[in-house]
C-alpha cells in the first residue's frame, strides 16, 4: 500500500500535468481562432480563382501550356507526394494520420515516389527512414504566409515541368470543423479537366478576349493558380492542427481531472485505514492496561 | 443592368457589389468596363482601379493579378490590394523617397525592378488616396 506522502505528491504532479495542458489549450484556441480567420479569409480568392480557370479550361486546348497538359500513366510514371504536417505534436493523431496517408500513398503507388516534406514531424518521419525526398519545409507554420507557398510551388512546378516527375499530389490535413480534420489527397498537377466539369457556365463556347496573348497570360494564370492551391492546403493544415491540438489538449485536462478525483478519493481511503488503525492501537493498548 | 464586381486578394474578399461601371489597370493600359462586355481575361499591373455606383466613386490600389470580365461580372483577382480609406498617406510618401534615393545614387548592385516596382505602388497608393480624399 502507498503511503499517504507519495499519494500526495503523485496528486500534485497530476495537478501540474493538468495546468500545463489547459494553457496549453488556452493557446491553441486563441490560435485557431486566428487561423480559422485566415483559412476563412483565403477561401475566397481559392474558389473565385478555381472558377475563372474552370471557365478558361473548357475554352482552351490543354497543350497550350505544360501545366495543362495531361501525361501518360506508364508503369514507371514518377510522382512527387507533398506531405503536410505539422511543427510540434501534442495534438492527438493530427501528424500520424497524414503521415500514414502518406506512407499508404506511396507504398499504393506503382511508380517510384519522391516526397516533398513540410512541417517538422512529417520531416523527421520520412527522413529517417531512407525515402527519396525531394525538398523539405521546416518552421514555416510559426510565421506562415503566401512566400512560402509560393517557394513550394515553384520546386513542384519546376520538377514537373523539366519532366523529373509526372504528377504531383498534396496529402494534408483539412479543417472540416473544430472537432474533425479530414486528411485528404488532393491532385495538384497536371491541373486536370476533372476539376473542371462541375463548373456552370452560362455562355460557354464564346472564347475570350486576351490581354497580353493567352500564352502570356497562362505563363502567369498557371503558376498562379499552383501557389494558391498550395497556400491554402498550408492554411488548411494549420488551423487543422490548432484544431486537434485543443481537442486533445481538452481531453487531456479532463482525464487528469478523473485521475485527480480517483486519486483523491484512494488518498482519503488510505488516511480512513490509517486513522481506524491508530485508533485500534490506542483502544487495544487501553484495553491491555 | 449592372455588374457584379468581385475583388479578391490572397489574404481576403475586399468587394462583393453590384457596380455600374469599373476601370481597371491592366498590363497594355487601363480599360473601362460597362455591363454587357465581351468575355476577356486580362493581366493587371500596378495602377489605381475604381468603381462607379450611381453617382458614388470608389478607389482601390491594385498591384498584379488578373480580371476576368463576363458580360454580368468582374472578377478581380488581384495580387495585393488595398481600399483607399485604408491607405497610410504618410508611409506611401516615405517609400516613395526611398525608392527616389535609390534611383538618385545608383549603386551597382542595385536591384532595379525592384525599386521600380516599389516606387510605382507608392506613387499609386498616394494617387488613390488624394482621389478619395477629394471626392469626399
Amino acid at each position: 500500500m502507498p503511503s499517504l506522502i507519495d499519494l500526495r505528491r503523485r496528486i500534485r504532479a497530476v495537478k501540474n500535468t493538468q495546468q500545463i495542458t489547459k494553457a496549453m489549450k488556452m493557446v491553441a484556441a486563441s490560435k485557431l481562432r486566428r487561423s480559422q480567420e485566415r483559412i476563412m479569409n483565403a477561401r475566397p480568392y481559392a474558389v473565385q480563382m478555381q472558377r475563372v480557370l474552370a471557365s478558361v479550361a473548357t475554352r482552351v486546348d490543354p497543350s497550350i501550356h505544360p501545366l495543362l497538359a495531361p501525361r501518360e500513366r506508364r508503369p514507371d510514371s514518377r510522382t512527387l507526394a507533398i506531405v503536410v504536417t505539422g511543427d510540434k505534436g501534442l495534438c492527438g493523431s493530427f501528424n500520424t494520420n497524414a503521415i500514414k496517408a502518406a506512407g499508404a500513398f506511396v507504398l499504393g503507388n506503382a511508380g517510384p515516389c519522391s516526397l516533398g516534406l513540410v512541417g517538422r514531424k512529417g520531416r523527421d518521419f520520412f527522413g529517417r527512414r531512407g525515402f527519396s525526398v525531394l525538398f523539405e519545409q521546416v518552421g514555416i507554420f510559426q510565421k506562415l504566409g503566401y512566400d512560402h507557398a509560393r517557394t513550394i510551388a515553384q520546386i513542384a512546378v519546376d520538377a514537373f515541368v523539366d519532366g523529373r516527375v509526372d504528377r504531383v499530389v498534396l496529402i494534408y490535413n483539412e479543417f472540416k470543423s473544430v472537432m474533425t480534420q479530414r486528411v485528404v489527397v488532393d491532385e495538384l498537377l497536371p491541373i486536370g479537366r476533372r476539376e473542371v466539369e462541375g463548373a456552370v457556365l452560362s455562355d460557354a463556347g464564346v472564347d475570350y478576349l486576351y490581354e497580353p496573348a493567352p500564352q502570356d497570360i497562362f505563363n502567369q494564370l498557371l503558376p498562379r493558380y499552383v501557389d494558391v492551391q498550395v497556400y491554402r492546403a498550408l492554411l488548411e493544415s494549420n488551423a487543422a492542427f490548432f484544431a486537434a491540438q485543443m481537442t486533445a489538449m481538452d481531453t487531456a485536462s479532463k482525464n487528469s481531472a478523473d485521475m485527480i478525483d480517483s486519486l483523491t478519493l484512494y488518498m482519503n481511503k488510505v488516511r480512513q485505514a490509517a486513522i481506524t488503525r491508530e485508533i485500534i492501537e490506542v483502544v487495544s493498548g487501553a484495553q491491555a492496561l | 443592368m449592372s455588374l457584379q464586381l468581385q475583388i479578391v486578394s490572397p489574404d481576403r474578399a475586399l468587394v462583393n457589389e453590384r457596380v455600374d461601371e469599373v476601370g481597371i489597370p491592366g498590363t497594355e493600359g487601363y480599360f473601362g468596363v460597362l455591363p454587357g462586355h465581351t468575355p476577356l481575361l486580362a493581366s493587371l499591373g500596378v495602377g489605381v482601379l475604381w468603381y462607379r455606383q450611381g453617382r458614388d466613386m470608389h478607389y482601390l490600389t491594385i498591384a498584379f493579378g488578373f480580371a476576368e470580365v463576363q458580360p454580368d461580372r468582374v472578377t478581380i483577382l488581384a495580387q495585393t490590394s488595398e481600399k483607399a480609406d485604408e491607405i497610410d498617406a504618410a508611409r506611401a510618401e516615405a517609400a516613395k523617397k526611398r525608392a527616389e534615393e535609390r534611383f538618385a545614387r545608383p549603386t551597382t548592385d542595385i536591384d532595379f525592378e525592384r525599386a521600380r516596382v516599389a516606387l510605382l505602388k507608392s506613387l499609386v497608393r498616394l494617387q488613390a488616396a488624394s482621389r478619395a480624399r477629394i471626392r469626399s
